[in-house]
Parts: structure tokens; sequence; C-alpha cells
């Protein structure tokens, strides 16, 4: 937990996040004091009636003094950015070995999903050293994922994956926030993300209730809500085949292509006629009011599986 | 006071001044001088400003402990919500240009009145009329979504008075334009002859470009709001993604004008503290021309840095790249001026009248506020910090260190000439320092919060966060006593203050030429400007040949 004056660092992306924050207090706490000094040092120096030497400056030397300082300023501001900014985009995308945590957030708590399909609320449970990538949507309004101690935060959207990961470098419990507002019990949407040793771990989620994992229960959605009917190998309906798909890029009826991510198989499914593949009758119902955020979360996911399966054959 | 009293005092004896040509309230409410109707804006915000601080005592009371007190959620949530509309709308954005601006612009260019002075009176009705919306909304029970609107929780989830609330920042919205449109054609049409572009007063260059911004950026919020009634009330599928609609696209859009907002706000307090330094260090303002490009600059790339308000929303980010290089380029600027600002004071003969305190306390709070700016440029740190008590010190630095110290600098500075009256310098002076003081306790304790994660509007908190919290709300308290400590020294200036002569700080600018209070028509005479202004090192280094600036200042000095 974090005590009253100091925040632990808890993740890889703490310690350099607290690098640029240190750099800018440095910067910041030396730019005030000049400004301070200087402002103190005039008043009292030239304060009305004190005997300092008065006089004008040469037009020629404030010219120069502007040209040097806004130079400076500018070279400054853009060596902060050319700084903090190449150290986002280093850490942009998780690395390929992560464990992913599907999150739903919802007014106002947090649920959150294992691979293998174990559930919490308002908990997180990761490994120690370990990168975690967290796919988020919302099934209402806007919040927003935050942990302090590890300095990750990522809104999360209704209609909508948004990512973000971390590698926790600290064991430990550590809080959790909403910190988009979001409503009455905006404040009272917190949680705690518990960082564990590896073991540790395995132990916890072995002990977890068998729950589905998303893959699985996207296939069984696959087939009580009518999508193999037309979807599957056997089917006599003219509708794509989804094997392989998953990150294939589509060619569309109107001549556009898309990449099959997430956010297409989502819109394929609750707006059927928005990307219509070439070839193929825009005659799928929409599925939206139909399937939940969970739901399409958990299509997806099967999917995704099926791309998977046909990337090892 | 009669005329026959005032003939020896004075040098405009013959004509009453602008507040004596009628004193029924229909003479109030239809006219179109320009001072007169600064006036009825000044009334207007102060209760406004009254309001929105009172609601915010309440919630930072309820911030003493870490799980509540007195408030429910909901009733807190109203609260905050309240506060933001009223202050950033009705108090802040309107504050210095419709009130100083509306008084000294013409008067600082030499000019009888606005350009349009029945669109200047129209846009204060419209203010009310938006007012009147806001007071409804607080009336019927509140609105919970905060300042900002956020989709799609103000379009589909939120239960409380959405609409008269948006309402209200619609109506108020096309005042700012009204406004900014009367100023700019002021500006463009109404100088007198000689006042060239370089040689306007600072303020008047801030109040220009502020109404730049007012005209072209206020659309976009009307135009956003427009939006979330369409979307609430008819159903229009706008931001609900279960339609198809994208419940980021408010926030691009909301950030299009609320950033340029921001600048609606500081621009106006820079031009105030530009005319108030050089008076009392009595020296030219150092780089004037620089000043000046560094208002157009700020003016300008201010439409363009809205995206670093979204670093976490799921934008692209290579938007944010963009758009965080921007908020640091626009740094740069703000840095020049503060720079500039504290150059002037040397070699300079610096008194300390309560107006100068103020504009040193704004130099401070503002480049307090500016660097914490920075850090929330950077994206990575920005990642960390936004959404917390971080952002909210960091703005109130800016808006209201920056913007109501101004407000009272200004105040403080042209209350003579508006009034006609001296209030006691002893009291401002300690107004002045107890403001700073208390709001430093106030809004420092809040960086540290931020940092260590506390998200903004929350009601319960984490005890950790506590000592915070507690300091925090023992400055609103140091605060707040301070804003309603001018409330009464002011006020019993109006009654027994001394008369004020039309120039009791030997300040340069058209607007001390005239008589205090000034006639209805501003001059008696054309004005004929043949020199640039905060011409102050003249009395000093050639004596002789400014013979009657220098009689002047010895006159009342």
């Amino acid at each position: 937990m974090n005590t009253i004056f100091t925040l632990p660092e808890a993740s890889t992306q703490a310690a350099r996040v607290d690098g640029i924050f240190a750099v800018l207090v440095v910067v910041s706490a030396l730019t005030l004091a000049l400004v301070f000094g200087l402002l103190v040092t005039f008043a009292i120096r030239y304060r009305r009636g004190s005997e300092a030497k008065r006089g004008r400056l040469p037009e020629i030397v404030n010219r120069e003094f502007e040209v040097s300082w806004t130079a400076a300023t500018l070279f400054l501001f853009a060596f902060l950015f050319w700084w903090a900014a190449s150290a986002d985009v280093g850490a942009l995308t998780a690395p390929s070995n992560a464990l992913e945590v599907h999150v739903l957030a919802k007014q106002w708590m947090w649920k959150t999903q294992h691979s293998n399909g174990a559930r919490e609320i308002n908990e997180l449970h990761v490994p120690i050293g370990r990168p975690v990538r967290l796919v988020m949507t919302s099934q209402d309004v806007i919040h927003s994922f935050f942990v302090p101690a590890f300095r990750i935060k990522q809104d999360v959207l209704p209609g909508r994956n948004t990512e973000t990961w971390f590698k926790a470098t600290k064991l430990g419990v550590f809080p959790l926030f909403c910190a988009e507002y979001c409503g009455t019990d905006h404040s009272a949407m917190r949680g705690r993300v518990t960082v564990m040793s590896e073991d540790d771990y395995t132990r916890w989620l072995s002990r977890q209730p068998e729950g589905d994992d998303l893959a699985h229960l996207g296939a069984k959605l696959f087939v009580s809500q009518g999508c193999s009917g037309c979807h599957a190998g056997s089917s006599s309906v003219h509708a794509p085949k989804l094997d392989g798909l998953y990150g294939r890029t589509v060619q569309l009826s109107d001549g556009r292509q898309v990449k099959a991510d997430d956010a297409y198989i989502r819109d394929s499914i609750l707006q059927p006629k928005r990307d219509v593949v070439a070839g193929f009758e825009p005659i799928m119902p929409s599925f939206a009011g139909l399937l939940d955020d969970g739901d399409v979360q958990s299509l997806t996911a099967y999917i995704r599986s099926l791309g998977q399966e046909q990337d090892h054959e | 006071m009669s005329d026959v009293v005032l003939a020896g005092e004075l040098p405009f004896p013959q004509r009453p001044d602008y507040l004596a040509a009628g004193s029924t309230l229909r003479s109030w409410l239809t006219t179109t001088d320009h001072k007169r109707i600064a006036i009825l804006y000044a009334v207007t915000i102060t209760v406004f400003f009254f309001m929105g601080g009172a609601a915010i005592t309440a919630v930072r009371l309820e911030l003493f402990v870490p799980n509540g007190w007195f408030l429910t959620s909901d009733t807190y949530n109203r609260l905050f919500s309240f506060h933001g509309i009223i202050m950033v709308w009705f108090f802040l954005v309107p504050s210095i240009p419709n009130t100083f601006g509306n008084f000294l612009m013409p008067l600082m260019i030499g000019a009888p009145d606005v350009a349009f002075p029945r669109l200047n009176l129209f846009s204060w009705y419209l203010t009310l009329v938006g007012g009147a919306f806001a007071v409804y909304t607080l009336i019927a029970g509140g609105v919970d979504t905060g300042w900002t609107f956020y989709t799609p929780f103000s379009t589909m989830f939120s239960n409380t008075h959405v609409l008269t609330a948006a309402a209200a920042v619609f109506v108020v919205g096309f005042a700012s334009i009204a406004t900014g449109v009367n100023f700019i054609a002021t500006t463009h049409m109404l100088r007198a002859p000689g006042m060239t572009w370089f040689r306007l007063p600072l303020f008047v260059w801030s109040i220009y470009a502020t109404s730049i911004v007012m005209v072209l950026s206020t659309p976009v919020l009307a135009i956003s709001l427009m939006l979330v009634i369409a979307e609430r009330w008819l159903g229009l599928p706008i931001f609900d993604p279960t339609r198809g609609g994208d419940p980021i696209l408010f926030q691009h859009l909301f950030w299009f004008y609320s950033h340029p907002a921001v600048y609606i706000m500081v621009l106006p307090a820079m031009g105030v503290v530009s005319e108030i330094i050089p008076c009392f260090a009595r020296r030219r303002l150092f780089g004037y021309d620089f000043m000046v490009y560094a208002i157009i600059a700020i003016a300008g790339i201010g439409f363009f840095v809205w995206g670093h308000h979204m670093f976490v929303s799921g934008q692209s980010p290579y938007a944010s790249l963009i758009f965080s290089f921007l908020s640091f380029v626009i740094a740069v600027p703000s840095a020049i001026k503060v720079f500039n600002w504290t150059a002037s004071l040397y070699r300079g003969q610096i008194s300390f009248n309560s107006p100068m305190l103020y504009a040193l306390g704004f130099v401070g709070l503002f480049t307090t506020g500016g660097l914490s700016g920075l850090f929330l440029a950077s994206i990575p740190v920005d990642v960390h910090v936004t959404d917390t008590y971080f952002v909210v010190a960091h703005f109130h630095y800016i808006m209201v260190g920056g913007s109501v110290s101004a407000f009272f600098g200004a105040l403080h500075f042209w209350w003579p000439k508006i009034t006609g009256k001296m209030y006691p310098e002893s009291w401002a002076q300690f107004a002045a320092i107890t403001m700073y003081f208390g709001f430093n306790m106030t809004f420092l304790p809040q960086f540290f919060a931020g940092y260590l994660g506390m998200p903004r509007r929350y009601h319960t908190y984490p005890a950790e966060f506590q000592l915070y919290n507690v300091m925090s709300s023992a400055g609103a308290a140091v605060l707040a006593a301070a804003y309603l400590l001018p409330l009464m020294y002011l006020t019993w200036s109006l009654l027994h203050g001394k008369r004020a002569p039309s120039n009791p700080w030997s300040a340069t600018g058209l607007e001390w030429t005239t008589s205090s209070p000034p006639p209805p028509n501003n001059f008696d005479m054309q004005p004929l400007v043949d020199r640039g202004p905060y011409q102050y090192h003249a009395e000093r280094e050639s004596a002789g040949t400014d013979a009657p600036e220098v009689q002047n200042a010895r006159s009342l000095r």
C-alpha cells in the first residue's frame, strides 16, 4: 500500500515515468527559482526610492535577450518532448508473450477475466515479472483503469476495446481506481491489484472455480445465437467462413480493404451492413441489443482462436 | 456633490459622469453605454462568483474526511458540477473581457463606445438568460455530469437536468460570440487617430486576440452541446456506440473549444498584468513587440493542442505525439511573457500598491501553473497524473491563481477610474497577500495528492490522502475569507471613499486622460495619439522634452 508521502514503483513503466517526472521537477524548480529569484531581487533592489543605478538599456540588448531566451526555451521544450515521447513510443505495445486479461467496466465495478476463465470482481491477481496485457471495454459509460503504483491509466470505452499493459516488479496489493468520472458511485469504483510470485499465482489460479475461457464461451454463443447456421463450414447459406479470418486483410464489396481485428469483428456483429465482404449479400441481421459487450468479447475470442488454429496447421 | 464643487477639482466640470447620467433602473437596463454595461456584467458575475464559491466550499468541507459526513454522493456530484459550470462559463470566461474589456477597451483606443452598443447590451441579456437556465437547473435538482458533459454519460445515463444545464451554457456562449464580434469590430474601426496597431496597449491586444478565439471556438461548443441535446432529447444516435455512435467524438469537439477557452481566460489576464507592471515599475514594458507576437502565437497555437486532454482516451498514439509536441510549443510564448514581465522590473522604480501585488502574484502563480503544464504535455507523465488532483491543481493555478488574481488586480487598478472613489490601500494590500497564501495553501497540496494517485471528482477517498485534503480545505477557508475582504472594503469605498483624481497612479494610457469616472461619451475631444504605450521612462530620461507628463506625475505624487 502506498504511504502518505511516497508512491511505490511497482512496474517497469513506473520507473520510466518517475525518471521523466523527476527531470521535470528539477527543470521546474530551477525555472521557478530563477523567476522568483529575479522578481524578489528586482523588487528589493529597484524599489521606489532606492539608490540603485537606473538608466536606459540600449535597444539592441532587448532584441538579443529576447531572441536568446526564446530560442533557449524552445530548445529545452523540444528536448523534453523528444525525451518523454520516445519513452512513450517504446512502451506502446505489449510484448507478444504477455498474459491476456479481459476487463469489463460497468457502473460501478471492475470485472476481470483471466485467460483460463477465472473471473474476479474489483480484484485482479497477476504474477510478478510477466507482462500483462489488459483488453478492456465498458458496458455503459466511459471509465478509466488507473493503477497509481504502476503509473498506468487507460480509458475504458463502451463499444470499443482499449488496451494497456504493465509488468509488475513488486509483490503486494495496489489500489485500482476509476479515473474517468462515471456517475453517482464513481469514487466507490475501486479495486485492488495483487501481485504474486509466479508459484503463488499458479496456485491461486488453480484454486479458482473452473470457468469457461472466453473462446469456449464464444464457441457456445456461436451455436446458441445461430451464427453457426450460416458461418459454420457445413452451412448451405452463402456466408463468409471465419477460419483464419482474424488478422487477415478483407476485401469489401465497395472496394475498401480492412484488417479483421477486434473492432472489425465487433462492427460486423453489431452493424453487419457497414462493412460487407466482397462477393456476399448483406443479409446478416444485426445483433445489437441481443449481445452485450461481454458476449461480443467472447465471440471475438472464439473467432480469434479459429485464426490461431489455422496458423498452426 | 454639486457641479460647483467639482469645478475646482476636475478638468471636465460641465458634464455629469456616466454614473450620474441617469439613476433609474430603466436607465441602467436600457443603457447602451459600454461603461454601464460593464457595471451590469460586474454585478452579474460577482453574484455567480459567490454562487460557484459557495458550492465548492461545501465540497471542500465534505472532503475533510475520507468517507464523507454531510453530503450524499449525488449531492456531491451535483455541487462540483455546478461549481465548474458556473465558474467556467459564468465567471471566468466573461470576467475580464466583459467587465474590464467593455469598460476600458473603447477608452484605451480613444473611442466613444464599442462598435455595436445595442449588441453589447443584448449580450448581457443573453448572459442573464443563460444564468436563469443555470439557476433553474440548480433549483430543479442540479446536474451531475461535471462541467465537461462527457458522453455517453451525459446523453444516456445521467438522470439529472442535463438539458437545462446544456441550454445554459449554449445561451451564454452566444453572449461570448457577440462580445467577441463587437470587440473585433471596435478594435478595427474605432481607434483614435494615431493609434496604430503597434501603439495599442497590450490589454487591448489581448482582448482583441481573446475575441478572435471566442468567435472561432465558441460555435464548436454550441455545436457539441446541440449534439448532446439532440441525442438526449430526440434520441439521435450520435454518441451511442450500440447504434454506431462515437462516444469520444464529444471529447474532441468539447476540447476544441475548451482548450482555447483556457486562453480566453488567461490572455486578458496577461493583458491586465502588462498594464499594471509598467505603471508601478515606472518603466516601459520590456519587449513590447515580442509580447504582441506572443499573444498572437498563444491565440493561434491554442487551437491545436486540444488532444493533450485525451492521451488516455484511446485516440491514436500518433495523434497524441503531435498534440504533445504542440503543447510544449505553446509554452514558449507563455515563457516569453513571464521573462518580459520580470525584465520590466529591471531598473525600475517599483512601488507595491495593491494592483502591483496582485500582478506580481499572478506572475508567480502563472509560472507555477505553466510549469506544471509541462508535466501534462509529456505523454507518459500525463498518463499517470491526468484525471487526478494534479490536473485540478494545475488548472486552478492557471485559471484561479492566474485569471482571478489578474481580475482582482484589474479591479484595484481601475477601481478609481470606474467608480471615481479610492479604496483603503492597506486593506487591499492585506487582501492581496492573504489571497496569495490562501491560494497556495489550497492548491499546492493537490499536486502531491495527485501524484500519489488521488483521482479528481472523488466523493470518498482512501484514508492516506486525508492529510492533503485537510490542508487543501483549510487553505480554501483562508482563500474564501480573502475573497470576501474586497467585497467589504470596496463597498465601503463606494460610500465613504475619497474622490479619485483622473490619474491616481500617474499611468500612461488614454483611459487616464479623461475624468474619473468618465463622462458618457468618454472624451470631450477626440484624443490624438503620437506615441506608443508605457512611456514611463520619459519622466526620468528626457525631462524637459516631455514636460506635461513630468508635471502630471509630480503634481499627483
